[in-house]
């Protein structure tokens, strides 16, 4: 009984130390971004890595989520007889809601677990001590590149999500159901306020710091927890746990926008 | 991957996010950088029922504005409709603003018809001729009560 409240008071202060960690890693990474010297190349090749070779996976997402809100939107609005209202529909759930919270994902997916494992990778075999050693800082070396590339990429990602997906409703509408072409796009461009681009725009930027923070404290700071001492067992773990928290922290983090900002 | 390659392939990518940045926020979403152009008028109505900020100002079914903000007049227990009307639409002094609604349960809209003064309004000006939204519930019961009351008799 009173190992079971052991085990809960443990796991509290587990969680609250790794809330801490990451926010300090946060407030660590903000500091070295001022501090000189600035090198550009990492975050280039970070922003190849996060950015540049999700555009396919974005592309494909795109085309088939905005083709999905599209049937569905459509299949719904048919009911009301009111078709017109079909662009409406999927710029501002596409825009608002889903481009950000898929690109997200899709990030974490692809980027977000690989970031994880090699930080970890990196760090149970040592190869950040020797950074230490020789005077680098792991902090900016590593660390910086990836929040700097995912601040950058996920935004960048998140418009290229909606274009695509606003032609995968476009495809739905005027191509499979026979919609005239004005009134989709029109119905589109009525409904769309430089609003609700902002506030997609924030979540953007918002989830693209969350996600890359996220994953790479857990890797980083992976010796401090018990997975550390357990290899490359520890490293899948430590990944696993990545992916699934930044993945809620997103959808979170996406309600608790949405609430203050509308 | 040369570091030349890198290079090129991020700038691509860059280029390709921001022009579809672009796209959303100026094509579709109708930013404006340089400022908000266009002027504001602004009309007094006893009733909006439902219009909205963002509505769309019509002038012979062709949208010429949109409404800007609406404010509640305490004194006069009147809604005051602010409209942002795009340059070179001439609205004169006795010109019409009446709500609308789109259809029978569509969208609510500001529909301006000219009136014949050779004056113009400038920016922040007051159209005094308004129409306020007809309401459909009103209008049936109104109906229905005016019916049951001649039968009655």
């Amino acid at each position: 009984m009173l190992k079971t409240v052991e085990n809960v008071g443990a796991a509290t202060l587990g969680l609250f130390e790794e809330a801490g960690r990451t926010f300090n890693l946060l407030v660590l990474v903000l500091w070295q971004l001022v501090k000189p010297p600035y090198r550009l190349y990492p975050i280039v090749r970070q922003t190849y890595f996060i950015g540049a070779r999700s555009m396919t996976i974005i592309a494909l997402s795109g085309v088939t989520i905005g083709m999905v809100i599209g049937l569905a939107f459509y299949t719904i609005l048919v009911r009301f007889a009111s078709v017109n209202l079909l662009g409406a529909g999927v710029v501002l759930s596409i825009v608002r809601e889903i481009g950000p919270i898929m690109t997200a994902l899709m990030v974490v997916g692809r980027a977000g677990s690989a970031m994880c494992a090699e930080l970890g990778i990196m760090r149970i075999s040592e190869q950040v001590d020797a950074l230490e050693c020789m005077a680098i800082d792991p902090d900016k070396h590593l660390v910086l590149p990836r929040v700097v590339a995912g601040l950058l990429s996920v935004p960048l990602l998140t418009a290229m999500f909606d274009f695509v997906a606003i032609y995968g409703g476009y495809f739905v509408g005027v191509i499979m159901f026979g919609m005239s072409d004005g009134a989709y796009m029109n119905s589109m461009i009525d409904a769309l306020e430089w609003e609700d681009v902002r506030l997609g725009l924030i979540k953007s930027l918002i989830f693209g710091v969350l996600i890359t923070l996220i994953c790479c404290a857990k890797g980083y700071y992976m010796h401090l927890t018990k997975a550390g001492s357990q290899g490359a067992e520890g490293v899948s773990f430590v990944t696993t746990n990545a992916v699934v928290l930044s993945s809620i922290s997103v959808l979170f983090a996406d309600f608790i926008i949405g609430a203050l900002m509308s | 991957m040369s570091k030349l390659n890198i290079n090129l392939i991020v700038g691509i990518f860059v280029i390709l996010g921001i022009a579809a940045f672009t796209y959303m926020a100026v094509t579709i979403g109708g930013a404006r950088l340089n400022g908000t152009p266009g002027y504001t008028l602004n009309a007094r109505f006893t009733n909006i029922s439902g219009l909205q900020t963002g509505a769309i100002v019509e002038a012979a079914g062709v949208r010429v504005g949109t409404v800007e903000s609406i404010t509640f007049d305490p004194d006069n227990y009147e809604a005051i409709v602010t409209m942002r009307i795009n340059e070179g639409v001439p609205v004169q002094e006795d010109a019409i603003a009446a709500i609308r609604t789109q259809g029978i349960i569509g969208e609510k809209f500001v529909k301006l018809s000219p009136g014949g003064f050779p004056e113009l309004l400038g920016d922040g000006a007051e159209i005094y001729e308004t129409e306020s939204s007809v309401s459909l519930e009103e209008l049936v019961s109104k109906y229905i009560f005016s019916g049951k009351s001649s039968s009655a008799e």
